[in-house]
This record gives C-alpha cells, sequence and structure tokens, in this order.
C-alpha cells in the first residue's frame, strides 16, 4: 500500500498525536536525570519533584507582602487583559471591517489607510505607549489592539468583498436596502470568519500580551517569568510555560466550539 | 401587445470597446424571450442593463413606461447560474427573505403574526417548486437542481414585473433540466410571468421562449474587433404551432442522429 494512502483511524489518530509530546516529556526526564547526576544542585533542568515544589508555594501560600496567592492573581490579571483587548479587537474589527466590505467607496478612503497602519510593528509602538497610557493595564490592552486589530479588519473586509457578486444583486432585487444588506447578508457570512480570525490572532496576542508584561508590570503571567528567570528558577518558568500553553489551547478549541455550534451552516452542516 | 420592457437605441461601450449596439427592442408582457447567441455577443451584457446592474451608455430603457433606475429593484426578480442564494439561511429563510426586508426597514425581521404569515407564504412558494420536504434544509445540503428550484422560489415570492435568468440551468444534469423547464413552464403560466432567459442552449431557447433573440455583430471590423457591438440579428416569434414544428424537428433530427450511430436506420 502507499504511504498516501494509509489514514490512521480516529483513535489511532489520538495515539499518534500524543506520540511526541510523549517523547519530549521522555527526553526531558532523561536529560534531567543525567544532570542532577552529575550536579544535585543542576537548576538548568530542574527534576519533576522539584517543579511541584516551587509551584506549590505559588498555588496554595499566599504571598506574605500582598497577601494573594501570586500564580492564581498571575493567571487573572494576564486573562483579564487579554479578554478585554481581544474583546476591544472583534466588535472595532467587526465594525470597521463590516463598513469597508460592504461600502466601496470608505474602502477606496480607507483602505490604503488601515494597511498601512498594519504594517507598522506593534511592539515598536510600546513605548509610544508607555508614555501615553502610563504603565497601567491600559498600556498592555493597547498594545494587543494595535496589533490585532488592523489584521483582523483587512481579513474580514476581504472576506466580505468576496461574496459573489450575484448574492448583493439578488438581494438587493429582493428589497434589501444598503442596511438590510449589511445586516441580513454581510453580516452573518461575516461571524465565522471573524472567529476564525480571531483564533488565528491567538498567538500574537499572547507574545503581545508578555513582552508589554515583562517590561512593566507587578502581576501576571508573563511578568512572573521574566522575574524569576534573575534566579535561574527553571522549576517555575517551565511549568507557567506549560500553563500560558494549556491556556491558548482552551481558547482555541472554545472558539472553534462556539462557531460550530452559531454558525453550523459554515462548517458543511449535515453534508 | 403592449410593451412591458422596451430598449430604445440601447448602447453598451467600455471605452473605445463596444459592446451592444443600437439595441431596439419591445418586449411584451407575459412573453418568454430565450437569449441565444456567441460567447461575448453581449447576451449577458444585454441581462444586467434589464436587471440595472449597468447603464446603457446611450439610449434608454423603459419599464411601464418609466425609465429604469441605475440599481436594482425589487421590480426585476433574477435567477443566476449559481450564488444566487444565501448559503447562511435555509430554505424557508431564502424565500422569507424579501418579505422581512419589505416589511421591517430597521430589522430586517420579522415578528409574530407578520412573521407566521411571511412564513406560510414561503412555504407555500416552496411547496410550488417542489421543495416542500426542505423547508429547514441549508443551500449547501441542496443539489444543484434544488438549488436553483430555491433560487426561483426566492424571486417568485417578490412578484416581479420581469424574471431574468441567467443560463440558470447551464450548470444541470441533462434530467434535472428538463424537470425543470416544466417547472419554469408551468411557473410561467400560473403566475402570468414576463421572462428573459439568457442560454447557449439552442433546442432549450426553442423549447421555452415564445420568442427567440439571437446577438450578434452585424459588422466586423477584422483589424479592431472591438470597435463594433452586438445587437438582436434575428427576432423569431413563436407561435405555438411554431414552436411545436421545430421542437418536434429537433427530435426527429436526434432520433436521425441516435439511429445512425447504432447503425439501426430503417426509416431512410
Amino acid at each position: 500500500m502507499r504511504w498516501v494512502n494509509i489514514r490512521p483511524r480516529r483513535r489511532t489518530g489520538w495515539l499518534l498525536g500524543s506520540l511526541p509530546l510523549l517523547l519530549v516529556a521522555i527526553v526531558y526526564l532523561f536529560a534531567s536525570a543525567a544532570r542532577h547526576a552529575e550536579n544535585p544542585s543542576d537548576k538548568l533542568l530542574p527534576t519533576p519533584g522539584a517543579m511541584v515544589e516551587a509551584m506549590h508555594g505559588l498555588l496554595a501560600q499566599a504571598d506574605p507582602l500582598s497577601g494573594r496567592l501570586i500564580f492564581w492573581a498571575d493567571t487573572v490579571a494576564s486573562l483579564e487583559r487579554l479578554g478585554l483587548a481581544l474583546g476591544i479587537c472583534a466588535l472595532s474589527a467587526l465594525l470597521v471591517g463590516m463598513v469597508l466590505g460592504v461600502l466601496p467607496a470608505a474602502r477606496a478612503t480607507f483602505g490604503a489607510f488601515v494597511t498601512t497602519i498594519a504594517v507598522i510593528p506593534p511592539i515598536a509602538l510600546l513605548p509610544v505607549l508607555f508614555i501615553v497610557f502610563g504603565l497601567g493595564d491600559t498600556a498592555k490592552v493597547a498594545l494587543i489592539v494595535i496589533g490585532v486589530t488592523p489584521f483582523l479588519i483587512r481579513d474580514l473586509a476581504d472576506h466580505i468583498t468576496a461574496i459573489p457578486q450575484e448574492q448583493l444583486i439578488k438581494a438587493q432585487t429582493l428589497g434589501a436596502s444598503s442596511w438590510q444588506l449589511a445586516l441580513r447578508v454581510a453580516l452573518p457570512q461575516a461571524l465565522p470568519r471573524l472567529i476564525a480570525g480571531i483564533r488565528l490572532s491567538l498567538g500574537p496576542a499572547w507574545v503581545y500580551l508578555i513582552s508589554a508584561e515583562a517590561i512593566a508590570s507587578d502581576v501576571g503571567l508573563g511578568y512572573r517569568i521574566f522575574l524569576v528567570r534573575r534566579y535561574l528558577s527553571m522549576d517555575i518558568i517551565i511549568p507557567y510555560v506549560a500553563w500560558i500553553s494549556i491556556l491558548a489551547i482552551l481558547m482555541d478549541v472554545a472558539l472553534a466550539q462556539l462557531s460550530k455550534r452559531a454558525f453550523a451552516w459554515a462548517h458543511g452542516a449535515g453534508r | 401587445m403592449s410593451a412591458l420592457l422596451s430598449f430604445q437605441n440601447v448602447w453598451l461601450e467600455y471605452g473605445d470597446k463596444v459592446v451592444l449596439e443600437r439595441v431596439e427592442l419591445a418586449i411584451a408582457e407575459r412573453s418568454f424571450v430565450s437569449i441565444v447567441g456567441p460567447s461575448g455577443a453581449g447576451k449577458s451584457s444585454f441581462l444586467r442593463l434589464a436587471l440595472g446592474q449597468e447603464r446603457p451608455t446611450r439610449g434608454k430603457i423603459l419599464l411601464d413606461g418609466t425609465p429604469l433606475p441605475g440599481e436594482c429593484g425589487p421590480d426585476r426578480g433574477v435567477v443566476f447560474q449559481r450564488y444566487s442564494v444565501f448559503p447562511h439561511l435555509t430554505a424557508l429563510r431564502n424565500v422569507m427573505f424579501e418579505r422581512e426586508c419589505v416589511g421591517a426597514p430597521l430589522t430586517a425581521r420579522l415578528f409574530g403574526a407578520d412573521r407566521r404569515r411571511a412564513r406560510d407564504e414561503a412555504a407555500a412558494m416552496l411547496a410550488e417548486v417542489g421543495l416542500g420536504d426542505a423547508l429547514d434544509l441549508y443551500p449547501a445540503q441542496l443539489s444543484g437542481g434544488m438549488q436553483q428550484r430555491l433560487a426561483i422560489a426566492q424571486a417568485l415570492i417578490a412578484r416581479p414585473r420581469v424574471l431574468l435568468l441567467d443560463e440558470p440551468f447551464g450548470a444541470l444534469d441533462p434530467g434535472i433540466r428538463q424537470d425543470m423547464h416544466r417547472l419554469i413552464l408551468k411557473l410561467w403560466e400560473e403566475h402570468a410571468l414576463t421572462v428573459l432567459m439568457v442560454t447557449h442552449d439552442i433546442s432549450e431557447a426553442f423549447n421555452l421562449g415564445t420568442r427567440v433573440l439571437t446577438f450578434d455583430k452585424r459588422r466586423v471590423d477584422p483589424h479592431a474587433p472591438h470597435r463594433f457591438g452586438a445587437t438582436a440579428v434575428y427576432d423569431l416569434h413563436l407561435t405555438r404551432k411554431r414552436r411545436e414544428a421545430i421542437v418536434e424537428a429537433q427530435q426527429e433530427v436526434l432520433r436521425l442522429t441516435e439511429s445512425v450511430i447504432t447503425g439501426k436506420e430503417e426509416s431512410l
């Protein structure tokens, strides 16, 4: 049988998918054990036991200064910033993307402008944001918004522009006004695309969040990682990175499920 | 015979490229006009003019004696070869769309008794085109022929003065196409429609039409082919008798061709 025709079944697929993860974990355990055999106080590849111990302090014991459980305070702070920023991104992208996608005159006026904004590297603007908004949460949220929104706007506007002309003509022959066309034809077809766009933007959004937290903050997952770096605390950094990955995966899966539930027609319903 | 739709010395040009020239036509109410012609002879451009998707460069188009506005409106319904239904709405909601747009300018959604009435009318229309069992299916779940039935139902519920069909059956299998011919003729009679249909299938044009227009260029400049536009070079009005004769002749030709191919030419 040709290799291209070998298709794993669902269960086998799960098994195959977990193999690389398992492999990485095993390689890590061996490497860690080897380093500790040579130098029992090695900090670079901490053993799982050391990680559990270090994380226990952050998970269950209140910080003597602030009285907070540090791990959960970091998680809540980061998710709040990320959620607020992505909410603002989604709403503004939907509004602007719809206007650009539906109205050719608006596209002619603002299309090039949005493209120009989109090519500015957001991180380069971070100092400006700190100067303008101060070192609080506003600057961090603003960085994510500036980084993600132009991409979402362009993606959405392109998607709406690509709706077949026949559909728009048909709607007009059925008496639809510009407003009704936007509301009943463009908007419902834009929403699943918006969710797909946000899913793709999750990666960059996390990058901007952690960058902003690393530079100026007093709480947050990114802040913590960069703080403990000074003490070479790999036993905290590795679990934090794993936790960030898990959060990112959960958000992605939740958005995918939302899109499937709410817009079944866009996912080949019943075919 | 009063003209419902009339073209008076209509020209359509893009820059120095002439697509249509001197189109003079009067289309009577309740006629079924088939439009045939080679590719690039302006059939679809002609339909776009009638639809209001494009404006003539020169000349006038009158519907019921008043000039057409420069955009599409509910007095002219349309069915394209593809993409003329909304993929995000069920069959029922696709047909209710017109009622919702007319009935609720702001929300484009109906509620209560209005909604029930629109729903019932849409369901009746769908039953008429043979989609009574597919009310809650999305277009992606329908076959090509069913999607075209849906597109027709969606256009007809608006009660257009003129129904424009742009190669509506071009992408369908021959058997399905015949079913669709029967359906469109039935609807044409029952709803007293005026139909303009562009097709590249000559037998379809004669089978359905009460009048067949052939678009082509009258003059060709070999050094500048774009300098002359197309117009209706043949204009055949078919009586029922003539149509039947033509269809019969076509079938005879088909039968003979078949017998020649299979080698059983006992009648020759």
